[in-house]
C-alpha cells in the first residue's frame, strides 16, 4: 500500500508579490507502507515545507497529496483525521509542552481524537514505554524535565495518537550525543515494533545511514532523488555538488583510496569500514 | 498567516524626509498640528494643506498611502462632519429645514473645514511613521524626553523597553505560528465551537508561548549583563542624531508658516 503519495506537489509563497518563491516545485513521489525514509537536503531546500503538506498544515498551490490512498483535500475527508493518520513532530518539539503533568500532555492528542478514557490511558502508557520514559515521570511537570526527556515526551505525545505515518523534523537536533542516540534508538525501535512508516528529516548523514532504508533528497524545492540508502550514498559526488555532506567514514574511505588503500566506495558505516579494513590487513599479512 | 501582519508602517527610503533628523521630525510634526489648530480660515488651512502635500511629494511615499492612513479613522471624520453639518447654527435662512434637521450655509462650511483639518492632521502624523523606522523613533523620543531625567523619570529604561518590545514582536509571531502548527498536528481545533471552547483551545498555545517568552527574557537579560549593560548612564549611541542645515531650513519654513497663519488670523 502507498502510505504517502504526492502528485506534482507545488507550493509558492507570497503569490502575486515581487517576493514570490517556489518552495516546493513539482514533487511527485510514492512512499510505501512500512518504509523508514530519511529526508535530506540543504537548508532551504524545501524539506520542512514539503513535510508540512503531508498532514495538511500547508495548502499546496497545485498538485495533490494522498495519505493512505486518500486525497487529503477531498470534500469528504476530514483534515483532522489526516492529522491523526500522519503524525508530525516539529523541530524542537519540546516547545509544544503545556500541561501540568507529562501524562496529561501525552494524552492531549488522543483526547482530541475523542477516544475513551481507558483507550487514552492505554495509549499514553504505551507511548511512554516506547519512548523510554519511566513510569514515575508521568506525574511530573514536563517543565521540570531535562532537554532530552522533554523531547521524548513531545514525541510520545504524537506516538500516542498511533499514526500510521510518523513524520519527524530533526528529532535529535540540539541534544547531547547520548540524548541523541537515545531518541533515535527509541524511534527506530518503535518503527520495528509497529511497522509505522517513518519520514525522518535530518542533517546528520550518519543518522540517516544508520536508520533509514530509503533516502529522499531535496534540492532547491525539487525532488533530487528517492532511492535506497546504499544507492543514494554511492552518488557522493552528486550529493556534494548540491551542498550535502556524506558520512565522515565515507570521506575517510575516499581519502584512503587516494593514498592507495582501496576499501571500496560503498563504505557508509563504521562497522563496514572496520570489516573491510580488517579483511584488507589480513589479506596483506597473508600475502 | 500570522506572518502577513505588518508592524508599524515604515517604508524604507532615502528621500530628504527619510534622512531628516528624527528629533526634528517629531518636533516639527507637533508644530504642524499647532499650525492646523491655529489656522481658522481657508487661506491658512490651504497653506497647511499644500505644505503637507509637498512634503509627501518629496518623501517618495506613494500617494495611495495617504488614503490608507485615513481608512481606519474614516468613521471619526464622518462623525465630526455630520455633527458640524447639523448642529452649527448660522445667521439667515437655513438651506434645509425639515423636522429636526436644519442645515445652514455655515454648517456646510464648518463641516468641510473640519474634514480638511482632520485629514491634514492624520496624513501629517502618518508621514512621520512612514519615513522613520520604529527604532529610530524610539531613539529620538529618548533624546527628546531626556530633560525629564532631572525629575527621575527613567527615560532610558522606557526607551530600551520599547526597543526590545519592537525587536521581539516578529520573533514572537513566528513562535506563535510554530506552536499553533505543532498543536494542530496533535489535533487541536482552533476554528470551530463556541466562545468558551475556543478560549480553552488557546491554552495549549498560550502556555508554551509564555514559557518561552519568559525564558527568552531571562536569556536576554543575562546576555545584556554579560556585556556590562547597566542602564543609560554614560552610554553612547551607535546612531548619532545630528541636525543638518536642511532640518533647520524646514524648521524655519514651518515657523514662517506659523507666523503667517497667526498674522492671517489677526488681519482677516
Amino acid at each position: 500500500m502507498n502510505a504517502v503519495e504526492t502528485r506534482n506537489l507545488t507550493y509558492k509563497y507570497s503569490i502575486g508579490t515581487p517576493f514570490e518563491t517556489t518552495a516546493v516545485d513539482d514533487v511527485s513521489i510514492v512512499i510505501e507502507q512500512g518504509e523508514f525514509v530519511g529526508v535530506i537536503g540543504h537548508t532551504g531546500s524545501g524539506k520542512s515545507t514539503f513535510i508540512q503538506h503531508l498532514n495538511g498544515l500547508l495548502k499546496q498551490s497545485s498538485g495533490e497529496v494522498l495519505i493512505n490512498e486518500r486525497n487529503i483535500r477531498d470534500k469528504n475527508v476530514n483534515i483532522k483525521d489526516i492529522r491523526f493518520e500522519a503524525g508530525l513532530v516539529f523541530q524542537y518539539s519540546e516547545y509544544q509542552l503545556f500541561e501540568e503533568t507529562v501524562y496529561k500532555d501525552i494524552a492531549y492528542g488522543p483526547k482530541n481524537m475523542g477516544l475513551s478514557e481507558e483507550e487514552i490511558d492505554k495509549r499514553v502508557r504505551n507511548a511512554a514505554i516506547q519512548m523510554g520514559l519511566d513510569h514515575e515521570l508521568l506525574e511530573r511537570s514536563p517543565f521540570d524535565l531535562s532537554g532530552g526527556q522533554k523531547r521524548r515526551v513531545a514525541l510520545a505525545g504524537v506516538i500516542a495518537m498511533e499514526p500510521k505515518i510518523l513524520i519527524l523534523d530533526e528529532p535529535a537536533a540540539g541534544l547531547d550525543p547520548s540524548g541523541r542516540d537515545k531518541v533515535l534508538e527509541e524511534i527506530s525501535g518503535y518503527h520495528k515494533n509497529s511497522g509505522t512508516t517513518i519520514l525522518l528529516v535530518s542533517h546528520s548523514m550518519e543518522d540517516i545511514v544508520k536508520y533509514a532504508n530509503k533516502v529522499l533528497v531535496m534540492n532547491r524545492g525539487r525532488l533530487f532523488c528517492y532511492e535506497s540508502t546504499d544507492k543514494v550514498f554511492s552518488m557522493s559526488e552528486e550529493l556534494q555538488e548540491i551542498g550535502l555532506d556524506i558520512p565522515q567514514i565515507t570521506k575517510l574511505s575516499h581519502l584512503l583510496a587516494e593514498k592507495g588503500i582501496d576499501i571500496g566506495s560503498d563504505v557508509y558505516t563504521v562497522e563496514r569500514a572496520k570489516e573491510r579494513l580488517l579483511r584488507k590487513l589480513k589479506g596483506n599479512t597473508n600475502a | 498567516m500570522l506572518k502577513d501582519i505588518t508592524l508599524g508602517q515604515y517604508f524604507p527610503g532615502n528621500s530628504v524626509i527619510h534622512r531628516m533628523d528624527s528629533r526634528f521630525k517629531i518636533v516639527l510634526d507637533i508644530l504642524y498640528v499647532v499650525i492646523l489648530f491655529v489656522a481658522d480660515n481657508y487661506v491658512s488651512l490651504a497653506i497647511a494643506g499644500i505644505f503637507i502635500f509637498m512634503a509627501y511629494a518629496v518623501s517618495e511615499i506613494k500617494p495611495v498611502m495617504m488614503l490608507k492612513s485615513l481608512k481606519p479613522l474614516m468613521p471619526l471624520i464622518l462623525f465630526t462632519a455630520i455633527l458640524n453639518l447639523f448642529f452649527v447654527k448660522g445667521e439667515g435662512e437655513p438651506l434645509v429645514d425639515w423636522w429636526i434637521f436644519h442645515i445652514y450655509m455655515e454648517g456646510i462650511s464648518t463641516a468641510v473645514f473640519m474634514i480638511v483639518r482632520i485629514v491634514c492632521l492624520i496624513i501629517g502624523m502618518s508621514l512621520l511613521t512612514y519615513t522613520t523606522s520604529p527604532i529610530v523613533l524610539t531613539d529620538a523620543i529618548e533624546r527628546l524626553l531626556s530633560p525629564l531625567k532631572k525629575i527621575r523619570l527613567p527615560v532610558h529604561e522606557l526607551a530600551m523597553m520599547m526597543t526590545i518590545a519592537l525587536r521581539f514582536i516578529p520573533t514572537l509571531i513566528e513562535e506563535t505560528d510554530k506552536i499553533m502548527s505543532a498543536q494542530k498536528a496533535r489535533g487541536a481545533d482552533l476554528d470551530t465551537g463556541g466562545l468558551m471552547k475556543r478560549a480553552k483551545a488557546l491554552i495549549p498555545i498560550l502556555i508554551p508561548l509564555f514559557v518561552s517568552a519568559f525564558k527568552r527574557a531571562n536569556e536576554l537579560a543575562m546576555a545584556m549583563e554579560c556585556r556590562c549593560y547597566k542602564g543609560g548612564e554614560g552610554r553612547t549611541k551607535l546612531r548619532q542624531l545630528k541636525a543638518q542645515p536642511f532640518d533647520y531650513m524646514i524648521g524655519l519654513l514651518m515657523l514662517t508658516v506659523l507666523g503667517f497663519v497667526i498674522i492671517d488670523n489677526v488681519v482677516f
